[in-house]
């Protein structure tokens, strides 16, 4: 058995980690600009996620202290992190004692291949198939999984692995079957396809479910109950028919070997007790101390997730039962980074993180950016902390994240495990500078040094308040300027400029309060 | 009777230097209170700038300037949220990474005694009416930093409730975002006007003269958006309504 996770001396960010799917990516402001312009989208996700926004308000302004299990789910994950390898060893060792098997993947690369040989091995492919396909040849027809949606797995490109090697992983989340079949990637937490609307869904369910099994009824309108009809029947046969499902996890509690899943659809409940095998891969942060502490979790989580006080379907498995659900039971802790994260006293607190996308919903910038300008698999505001710490700032996209906020501070007040994403996006930003310190400075660096240097003194300060004045006279009576040369010119793109003043407050404050020297 | 407090006014580098009025307002509002405001020349910049994009080294010599500047103090008065916001949440931050034990222990003890004018006027000097006039209607726009990092709450309204003659109307959506937002209005220049549109366009729906709120910062940006649209709403900083009177308008 591997032991990655604990073994790995943890380096140190930048790293520069960056995934296929995501890699060479842009900056954030130029992903975000075909979001922004697009009038439809823009108003889809307005209208989306202001709907969960205000539901969640609701049901969280009926807890009588909302504020108090904020505190405590936030204690509770701190105390499972900031004694992590105890609390994992307690729940490898109570998963064991239940029967399932557990595996520690060091990164997105070992965790595929692990689950890919458990997938294999489960479904008869002939042993070393893999080393049999890349010299072409091949004697097994491939096979399927089904999945519950599990961020993990998208976070270590799962599906893209399994594909690879010649096995079909079917999403069972109706979102996520919505961004699967429309070869698209998720654009929320929670809502995956949340940039879709109706009648796109409608075209992307008539045009691929039937090629990937079966179709759409004929003449299937737009209408929300027909949709989920179509998806229902569609994913119905593919259900009864897998013998191996694959899943993340909410939750693990340690001192029970318990893992839990909320979902909605009951996608989940299907694919955690139908197959025979059953792989379930979880980030190590998801561990909770006790069984005490998952009492918190229920509470605070679908009141942020859905605005629900109680999420339809959740489903707890400690091991394998004999006789009952899956027979072969695996799970993959997954590090991917985040042990790295763990180092960090302040950044530590991202792994608090229970996914509830609250603060994907009160989030102007994702509001209007949408999830794709994130590059990654989290977006938002825990995706602009959280993909830094696991991949690093090296690339255009991951040094560009931790500026994708004005700093509101909404995400915080939203967040229920008290993650201070705004103060995590301030020293992000340092290491972003500190980085490039030493080489030749941006026009950016040097106009802070400069800056710096001139707020250093206060009598440099008044000779740039001097030149402010003697320039207000060559704009006379006007008060406001409509264009400014780059870089300014991304200031007067949309707004005025106002004039300096003719006098500064101290040049007053001297005429007015101080002595006359005579 | 006590003797008159005494403040010492962080005027903020951007007000003193680009809004000047700001400062000017809330000597005469707080003198007329009563308050002896003092004005150390030596102060320039919290750092905000530089510490929120990520340049937080240069950052330093900024709180240490401040200490110096306000230690001896007993009271520092700034008509600005981000600014206290930055002194009381970000300064004691800069020190301890910068390792400077001592310079975060003289940080730690200065910060309680940093206000924002609306925080200084309800909880220090206990005032909600000070006697200001300004018939004119007006909207609040609460900026991020006083209400989600200073956590001002509604001291701002009720100083402006208390105004005489003013007409005050409720903007909708009020606590999102203008989009400013420091070096974030110039890097994603896009969204940030996207944000500060929509919040044009409620000001406007309020069908208010004068959006008023308690940071200059956003207020450019707000103000710079309602300018390039003709929209004939000007931009006011809190301190200014307060020190408006009938003698001596804003
Ligand atoms: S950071 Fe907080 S609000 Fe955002 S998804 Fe994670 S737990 Fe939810």
């Amino acid at each position: 058995m591997k032991k990655a996770a604990r073994s790995t001396a943890p380096e140190r960010n930048p790293v520069g980690i960056t995934t296929p799917t995501y890699l060479g990516m842009p900056k954030f402001p130029k992903l975000a600009a075909p979001e922004l312009r697009n009038p439809v989208l823009r108003h889809n996700l307005q209208m989306a996620t202001h709907t969960i926004r205000d539901k969640r308000a609701q049901v969280v302004g009926e807890v009588d202290d909302w504020e108090a299990l904020r505190v405590d789910g936030a204690r509770s994950k701190d105390a499972a992190l900031n004694n992590l390898d105890e609390h994992l060893e307690e729940l490898e060792r109570n998963l064991q004692k239940a029967g399932a098997t557990v595996h520690w993947a060091r990164d997105a690369e070992e965790a595929c291949s692990i689950v890919v040989e458990l997938v294999q091995e489960s479904l008869g492919a002939p042993a070393k198939y893999s080393e049999e396909r890349s010299g072409g040849e091949t004697s097994w027809g491939g096979g399927e999984v089904v999945k519950v949606k599990s961020m993990a797995t998208q976070e270590i490109e799962l599906n893209e692995a399994l594909e690879a090697a010649g096995i079909s992983a079917w999403e069972t989340d109706l979102a996520e079957l919505i961004v699967q079949l429309g070869h698209d990637r998720p654009s929320h937490i929670l809502v995956p396809a949340i940039h879709r609307n109706r009648s796109q869904i409608r075209e992307i369910f008539d045009r691929e479910m039937g090629k990937v099994g079966r179709p759409a009824p004929d003449g299937m309108t737009d209408e929300p109950a027909q949709l989920a009809e179509a998806a229902r029947q569609h994913l119905r046969e593919k259900f009864l028919r897998a013998r191996v499902a694959i899943s993340g996890a909410n939750f693990a509690v340690a001192d029970t070997g318990t893992l839990v899943v909320l979902e909605s659809e009951g996608n989940g409940r299907m694919c955690l007790t139908l197959p025979e095998t059953l792989i379930s891969v979880v980030g190590i942060e998801k561990v909770v101390p006790t069984w005490d502490d998952l009492g918190t979790f229920m509470q605070l989580l679908p009141r942020s997730s859905t605005g629900e006080r109680m999420n339809p379907y959740t489903t707890m498995w400690t091991g394998a039962t004999p006789d009952d659900g899956p027979q072969d039971v695996h799970v993959v802790l997954l590090d991917n980074g985040r042990t790295r994260v763990l180092e960090d006293e302040l950044g530590r607190q991202a792994l608090r993180c229970i996914r509830c996308s609250a603060c994907l919903n009160v989030c102007p910038v994702y509001e209007r950016a949408g999830g794709h300008a994130y590059g990654s698999v989290y977006p938002g505001p825990i995706g602009a902390v959280l993909t830094p710490q696991l991949r690093g700032t090296a690339s255009p996209i991951d040094e560009s994240l931790p500026y994708a906020s004005s700093l509101c501070g909404a995400c915080f007040d939203a967040c229920p495990v008290r993650i201070d994403i705004p103060r995590m996006l301030v020293e992000l930003r340092s290491q972003v500078v500190d980085q490039h310190r030493g080489g030749v400075p941006s026009a950016e660096a040097a106009g802070m040094r400069a800056a710096s240097w001139v707020f250093g003194n206060h009598k440099r300060l008044e000779g740039v308040q001097a030149g402010a004045a003697a320039a207000s006279r060559l704009f006379g009576k006007r008060t406001s300027i409509s264009q400014l040369p780059w870089p300014a010119s991304a200031w007067t793109q949309a707004r005025n400029a106002p004039t300096p003043p003719k006098e500064s407050f101290r040049s007053w404050w001297r005429r007015t309060h101080e002595e006359p020297r005579s | 009777m006590t003797a008159a407090p005494r403040v010492a006014l962080f005027a903020t580098c951007f007000n003193d230097t680009m809004w000047p009025d700001t400062p000017r307002a809330t000597v005469s509002l707080l003198e007329r209170l009563g308050v002896t405001v003092e004005f150390p020349m030596a102060q320039t910049c919290c750092g905000q700038m530089f510490t929120n994009t990520g340049y937080v080294d240069e950052a330093v010599p900024l709180v240490r300037a401040f200490v110096d500047v306000f230690g001896s103090y007993d009271a520092v008065v700034a008509p600005s949220g981000s600014c206290t916001g930055s002194v009381r949440e970000q300064h004691q931050w800069i020190a301890e990474r910068s390792g400077d034990s001592g310079l975060a222990r003289e940080v730690e003890q200065l910060t309680p005694r940093v206000h924002e004018l609306s925080e200084y006027l309800v909880d220090v000097l206990g005032v909600v009416d000070v006697g200001a006039y300004f018939p004119h209607r007006v909207t609040y726009h609460p900026t991020c930093h006083s209400l989600r990092m200073l956590r001002v709450g509604d001291r701002p309204q009720q100083l402006l409730r208390a105004v005489r003659g003013i007409d005050l109307v409720e903007l909708p959506s009020a606590t999102e975002c203008c989009g400013f937002g420091g070096t974030f209005a110039m890097k994603n220049a896009d969204i940030s006007v996207a944000m500060g549109s929509d919040k044009a366009r409620h000001i406007r729906e309020t069908g208010a003269e004068v959006v008023v709120a308690g940071d200059n910062s956003c207020l450019a940006h707000i103000g710079g958006l309602l300018d390039r649209q003709r929209a004939g709403v000007r931009s006011l900083h809190l301190a200014q309504i307060l020190a408006s009177t009938e003698e001596d308008p804003a």
